[in-house]
């Protein structure tokens, strides 16, 4: 398609063991920044020449103060925010894409066959069930009702969701199992890249126990994931590497 | 992987209303399963734009491409009025506003599902009610409804059968001006259930027109922003209104933030 960055040349089995060395994901010298129109046409650097990789299997944390462009960032992975420059490279299945230059139809293409991304808040829709929730990336990726239900009672069970309040809305849950509904939800499909805003804050300490079990069973699987972790020991548990973050025009 | 083709196709659509422009070049594709809502304040053209995507608004320049069930591609508005019926009635889809205008008030509940069902060659009495009872069910209306004129139904179930009416047929492409419009908060949030379910469920493409940035958030995939007839942003749903870059939608989504 359009954007793509071509991948195409047919793979005899050296050239896609040598593709699979290349990093899932490489971000170059990536720069975001916002004009507030309604706001005088104020602009805000949020992201300054950031790069850095993640390979398969591995968990990379992006640490930085308050305000330093982490969420910024994890949004430009998730083609919810659009870069004002700079290349994002996405590596999965059969191609590579640039998300920073993708067309709409390939970021959703994309979402829904390689990344997984857990947000900070839940964003409850109106009369859906917990589980059905839960299921929906699956279901969108095509996988059978029956599998799909399955595995979402798996992680709902595992992250100590009470069974009764499976088939409410969680519009009325408190904000801990909010976020459980929401981790599940990110977890449900073996994609090979996953994106985590935050997803252990508001949790307990026996379920962010879980949560960092979950990320280690998805690195062993291959998969590549960035995370923004509060609490310096989930981060400690989970990364592999830091990617140290500062306001742009301060020093880290 | 299958690659599809787009079903939809508008080239350059504009719009003159005498001096008045009411849509101004704008081009779009849609692919099957695909939803793309239209937002923008009323006058803005999202409406002259619908329109003329559904054939029933004839451009000023420009053309719509409609790729059909056989994998034709069809001039929408070089149709003969009768082709262009026809083609409502069965492979496309229209759900109005008010729902008066997209049904038949005055005959039974049944006979509105059924008579789409009959322009698409349904002949049979009893299968025809069979599959307006299972319709019925699937828009959540009881059964012994059936024989009731829509008159009789609350606005709510009014927009539910209308619905089942245009989605009978198992069209491909369906067309919604503001579905959800007039129907209070509670009511409006149980169509939306509804319409999300069956959009996925049958893999429609839809073209979505409404001024509720809540409800474009929730069915859209992608997005255009219309201002003074022009698109002028578009992008995924969540994208657009995450991160909005022109100034009109920059308003229309702190507007809502802070309504
Ligand atoms: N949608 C947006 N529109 C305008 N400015 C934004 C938007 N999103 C983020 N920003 C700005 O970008 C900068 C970085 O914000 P970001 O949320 O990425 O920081 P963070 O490192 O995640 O902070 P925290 O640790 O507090 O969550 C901030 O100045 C913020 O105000
Ligand atoms: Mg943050």
């Amino acid at each position: 398609m359009m954007n793509t960055t071509s991948n195409t040349f047919s793979a005899s089995s050296r050239e896609t063991a040598a593709n699979e060395a290349l990093p899932v994901i490489e971000v170059c010298n990536l720069c975001k920044e916002f004009i507030l129109h309604q706001q005088g046409g104020t602009h805000i650097e949020a992201l300054r020449n950031v790069s850095f990789h993640v390979n398969a299997g591995e968990c990379v944390a992006l640490y930085g103060p308050s305000g330093s462009g982490k969420s910024t960032m994890l949004k430009a992975l998730y083609g919810n925010y659009l870069p004002s420059s700079g290349s994002i490279l996405v590596r999965c299945r059969d191609g590579e894409t640039d998300m920073a230059s993708a067309s709409p139809r390939q970021v959703s293409r994309l979402r829904r066959e390689c990344i997984s991304y857990v947000s900070q808040f839940l964003r409850v829709i109106p009369r859906v069930s917990t589980l059905d929730l839960v299921a929906e990336p699956l279901l969108a990726a095509g996988f059978g009702e029956e599998k799909a239900m399955g595995r979402a009672r798996d992680l709902l069970r595992r992250l100590n969701l009470p069974e009764r309040l499976w088939d409410l809305a969680p519009a009325t849950f408190s904000g801990g199992e909010q976020q459980r509904v929401n981790i599940a939800r990110g977890f449900c499909r073996p994609t090979p890249i996953l994106l985590l805003d935050e997803p252990t804050a508001s949790l307990d300490a026996m379920n962010r126990k879980v949560v960092v079990e979950l990320i280690h069973e998805a690195c062993e699987r291959g998969c590549a994931v960035v995370g923004i972790f509060h609490d310096d020991d989930t981060r400690r548990a989970v990364a592999h590497r830091s990617v140290v973050m500062s306001r742009p025009g301060e020093h880290a | 992987m299958t690659e599809q083709l787009p079903v939809l196709r508008a080239e350059s659509l504009t719009r003159r209303y005498g001096e008045r422009l009411g849509c101004r070049n704008v081009s779009l594709e849609l692919w099957p399963g695909e939803v793309l809502g239209i937002v923008g304040e009323s006058g803005s053209g999202k409406s002259t734009l619908l329109n003329m995507l559904s054939g029933r608004l004839t451009p000023s320049e420009g053309r719509v491409l409609y790729r059909d069930a056989h994998g034709a591609d069809i001039d929408l508005h070089a149709l003969s009025e009768g082709e262009r019926r026809r083609l409502l009635r069965t492979e496309l889809g229209y759900v109005h506003q008010n729902p008066r205008d997209g049904l038949r008030m005055q005959v039974s509940a049944g006979a509105n599902i059924g008579e789409r069902l009959m322009a698409a060659g349904g002949r049979n009495y009893g299968k025809l009610r069979a599959t307006a009872l299972e319709w019925l069910d699937k828009v959540e209306i009881a059964a012994p409804r059936i024989d009731d004129v829509p008159a009789r139904y609350s606005g709510g179930m009014q927009q539910r059968l209308q619905i089942a009416r245009n989605l009978v047929t198992g069209p491909r492409l369906v067309f919604m001006d503001e579905p959800t419009g007039g129907l209070d908060v509670s009511v409006q949030a149980r169509l939306l259930d509804l319409l999300r379910r069956l959009v996925r469920d049958m893999d429609l493409a839809v073209v979505l027109v409404t001024h509720d940035l809540a409800v474009a958030r929730l069915l859209s995939h992608r997005l255009m922003v219309m201002y003074h007839g022009e698109v002028v942003e578009q992008g995924l749903a969540d994208q657009v209104l995450d991160d909005p870059h022109h100034p009109y939608t920059q308003l229309l989504v702190s507007s809502i933030l802070q309504g």
